[in-house]
C-alpha cells in the first residue's frame, strides 16, 4: 500500500479503472475484430459499424421500454436484427462496389452511418437514455481492495468468450478454412464450388451482429446516445490501425491492452486518457508502420 | 502569352464573382462568402483526393485550428496591430506545419489506412479543442471575433467590403491549386495516383511528393477555416467535427473528384442544401448522408466528372467516331 501512498492515489480508483479500462477494451475488442473480419473477406472497411453498435444498444432499450423485452431476449436478438440489417446493406448497396477501387466502401458506408445516426437523432434526441443493469446481474462483490460489480465481470466474460469462439472457429475449423482461403483468393474457392457471394454477406452479417452485441453490452455501463457510436468507431480505427487488421487474434489483444491503458492514463494523468490511444498510434505509425500484428495488403 | 479560350472564360467568371454584393437583394452576402471559403477547402482537399489519389478523412484538423488560430490572434490583438490578413497568413503556416506532422505520419499507410490515420489524427485535435477551453471557449467557441482592418486601412466590418477580402483570399488559392495541378509536379502527382510503384521504379521520391501535396492542401484548407472566422466571426467546434471532415468528402465527390471546378460546384451545392434545408433541423445530416449513398452509387463522376462526360461524347458522336469504351475514371480537366 505504500507505493500506492507514494504514487498519490488510492488502490481502489486505480482498480475501478482498471475494470473500466478492461470493459472498454473488451468493447474496443469486438468491434475491431468485427471491422478486421469484415475487412479480411470484404476489403471494406465498415464505417457503419460504430453506428450499429449504437443501433444495438437502442434496440435493447426499445425493447425493454416498450416492448418489455428483458436483456436476455435483447443479447439475442439485436445481433440477429441488426446483422439481418447488416446483410441487406451488403447484398444491395456494398455489392456493387466490389470491382471499385476500396476506398468507396468506406465513402459509401460513412453516408449511411450519417443517415442511421441522423435519424437516430430525430427519434431519440441527444441527450440520453439509461438502462437498468438486469436483476440478476445487479449488485457486486465487496472485496478487500476493490469492489467488484456482477455486472462487470459479465461483460469481459462474454466478450472474451466471443472473441476467443470467433478465433476459434475461423483458425481451426472448417468453416474458417473456407473464409480463409476465400480471403486470399476467392475466385479459385468459387471454382472449388463454395457460393462465395453468400458467404460475404453472412460474414458482414456476423460482423456487425458483434458490434450490436457489444451494443448490447454496453447499454447498461454506458449513456446510450445515438452519438456514442461515432465516438467510439474512431477510436477503435486507431485500434486497428495499431493492430493491424492482418491478424484476428492481433485484433482482440490489441483491444483489450488499448483499453487498459486508457483506462491506466485516468488515474495516473486524466486529461490525456481521452487522447492516449492516438497518440499510441502516432508512436507505432513511426517505429513499426505497418501495425504491430500488421501485414499490409 | 497567347489569350486562348479558356483564359476567357476565367476571366469571365472572375468577372462575374466580383459583382457578387449586387445581388444583396436575391443572396445574403454572407452565404456566398460562405460558398468561397466552403469552395477553397473542397479544392485543396480535390488537390489531394482528385489528384493524388489520397483520401484524408482529417481535413477538419486543418480547417478547425487554423480557425481557432486566426480566431485568437484577431480577438487579442485585433484592436492594437493585427490586421485580417497577417492573421490568416499565420493560420494558414499553422495549418501547413500541422499538415507537415499529419502527413509526416499519414503517408506511412496506404489507402484505406490512410483514411484512418487522418480520421484518428483529428479527432485527436478535436479532443484537444475540447480540452484547452482557454484557447478554444468549449462548447461556446469564439464569439464576435473582429473582422478588423484590411491592410489596416479598410474596414471589413460591412458585409460588401469582407466580400472581396473572401473573394481574393480564395481567386489566390484556386489559382495556387490550378498551378499545382498543370505542373510537372501535378502530372507525378496523377502518375503516383494511377501507378505508385511504377512512379517509385521511375525514380520519383513518392514520399516527398505525397507528403509535400498533402502540406499544401492543409494549408490551404487552414486559409479557408482563417477566412472564416472572420466571415462568421466564430470558431466553433463543428469546425474541428469529423462531419466537417465528411463535408469536404461530399463536396468534392458531388462536384466531381479529380476535376477543376468540381468541388466549387459541390461547395456550393452543398452549402445551399444545408442552407435551404435548415428549416428541417436535424433533418439536414440525413438529406447528407444519402446524397453521400447516391453518390457513390450512381454519381461517381460528379456533376462536373458528368457535364465532361457528355460533352466528350457528344464531340465524339459529331465527329462520327463509335463512342465506345469510356475509362473508369475522368482525369482530363476543362
Amino acid at each position: 500500500m505504500a507505493v500506492f501512498q507514494w504514487l498519490g492515489i488510492s488502490p481502489f480508483g486505480l482498480m475501478a479503472q482498471l475494470l473500466l479500462g478492461l470493459i472498454n477494451g473488451s468493447f474496443y475488442a469486438i468491434l475491431s475484430l468485427g471491422l478486421a473480419i469484415i475487412f479480411g473477406l470484404l476489403n471494406v472497411i465498415n464505417f457503419t459499424h460504430g453506428t450499429l453498435y449504437m443501433m444495438g444498444a437502442y434496440i435493447a432499450w426499445v425493447l425493454l421500454t416498450h416492448f418489455g423485452v428483458n436483456y436476455w431476449w435483447a443479447l439475442l436478438l439485436c445481433p440477429l436484427i441488426v446483422g439481418i440489417i447488416g446483410m441487406l446493406i451488403e447484398r444491395f448497396l456494398l455489392r456493387r462496389l466490389y470491382q471499385l477501387d476500396h476506398i468507396y466502401g468506406l465513402l459509401l458506408t460513412f453516408g449511411l452511418a450519417l443517415v442511421i445516426e441522423g435519424l437516430f437523432i430525430n427519434w431519440f434526441g441527444v441527450s440520453g437514455d439509461n438502462y437498468d443493469v438486469p436483476s440478476q446481474l445487479s449488485g457486486g462483490a465487496r472485496l478487500s481492495f476493490m469492489y467488484l460489480p456482477y455486472y462487470r465481470i459479465w461483460v469481459i466474460a462474454i466478450s472474451l468468450l466471443v472473441c476467443f469462439a470467433t478465433w476459434y472457429v475461423i483458425e481451426r475449423t472448417r468453416l474458417g478454412s473456407y473464409l480463409r482461403a476465400a480471403t486470399e483468393n476467392p475466385r479459385l474457392v468459387q471454382a472449388f464450388g463454395i457460393n462465395v457471394p453468400l458467404m460475404l454477406t453472412l460474414t458482414f452479417g456476423y460482423g456487425v451482429a458483434l458490434a450490436a452485441l457489444a451494443g448490447v453490452l454496453a447499454a447498461p455501463v454506458q449513456a446510450i446516445t445515438p452519438v456514442m457510436g461515432a465516438n467510439t468507431i474512431i477510436v477503435v480505427f486507431a485500434v486497428v490501425v495499431i493492430g493491424g487488421m492482418g491478424s484476428i487474434m492481433g485484433a482482440i489483444v490489441s483491444g483489450i491492452v488499448l483499453g487498459i491503458i486508457e483506462g491506466l492514463t485516468k488515474v495516473f494523468y486524466p486529461v490525456g486518457s481521452a487522447v492516449v490511444i492516438f497518440v499510441i498510434m502516432a508512436i507505432v505509425l513511426l517505429l513499426r508502420p505497418g501495425g504491430l500484428f500488421g501485414r499490409e495488403r | 502569352m497567347r489569350i486562348s479560350r479558356k483564359h476567357v472564360v476565367f476571366i469571365i467568371l472572375f468577372l462575374i464573382g466580383l459583382t457578387g454584393p449586387l445581388f444583396q437583394s436575391i443572396v445574403y452576402p454572407v452565404f456566398l462568402m460562405k460558398i468561397w471559403c466552403y469552395a477553397l477547402f473542397a479544392c485543396a482537399f480535390n488537390l489531394l483526393l482528385g489528384y493524388a489519389g489520397l483520401l484524408s478523412f482529417g481535413h477538419a484538423a486543418f480547417l478547425g485550428s487554423a480557425a481557432y488560430f486566426a480566431g485568437n490572434l484577431m480577438m487579442d490583438y485585433g484592436s492594437t496591430w493585427m490586421t485580417p490578413e497577417v492573421a490568416v497568413i499565420i493560420a494558414t503556416l499553422w495549418a501547413a506545419l500541422l499538415g507537415l506532422v499529419f502527413g509526416w505520419l499519414a503517408i506511412r499507410r496506404h489507402g484505406i489506412y490512410f483514411a484512418m490515420v487522418t480520421l484518428a489524427l483529428a479527432q485527436f485535435i478535436y479532443f484537444l479543442a475540447l480540452q484547452m477551453p482557454q484557447f478554444t471557449h468549449g462548447e461556446d467557441g469564439l464569439q464576435g471575433v473582429p473582422r478588423g482592418m484590411f491592410l489596416g486601412l479598410f474596414n471589413l466590418a460591412p458585409d460588401s467590403h469582407m466580400y472581396y477580402f473572401v473573394y481574393g483570399v480564395f481567386v489566390i488559392g484556386f489559382w495556387l491549386t490550378y498551378r499545382t495541378i498543370h505542373s510537372p509536379f501535378g502530372q507525378v502527382l496523377r502518375a503516383i495516383r494511377e501507378n505508385e510503384p511504377r512512379a517509385v521504379s521511375l525514380g520519383y521520391h513518392v514520399n516527398r511528393y505525397k507528403l509535400l501535396v498533402f502540406v499544401i492542401s492543409a494549408a490551404l484548407s487552414g486559409m479557408a477555416g482563417a477566412t472564416k472566422t472572420l466571415v462568421f466571426q466564430l470558431a466553433s467546434l463543428s469546425d474541428v467535427h469529423w462531419h466537417a471532415s465528411g463535408e469536404v468528402v461530399l463536396m468534392t465527390l458531388l462536384g466531381g473528384m479529380g476535376t477543376v471546378w468540381g468541388p466549387v460546384v459541390g461547395a456550393a451545392f452543398v452549402v445551399s442544401l444545408q442552407n435551404y434545408l435548415g428549416v428541417v433541423g436535424s433533418w439536414v445530416t440525413v438529406v447528407t448522408g444519402v446524397i453521400f449513398v447516391l453518390c457513390v452509387l450512381v454519381f461517381r463522376r460528379g456533376i462536373v466528372g458528368e457535364i465532361i462526360e457528355v460533352t466528350r461524347r457528344v464531340r465524339k458522336g459529331r465527329q462520327g467516331a463509335d463512342a465506345g469504351a469510356t475509362p473508369a475514371r475522368s482525369s482530363s480537366s476543362p
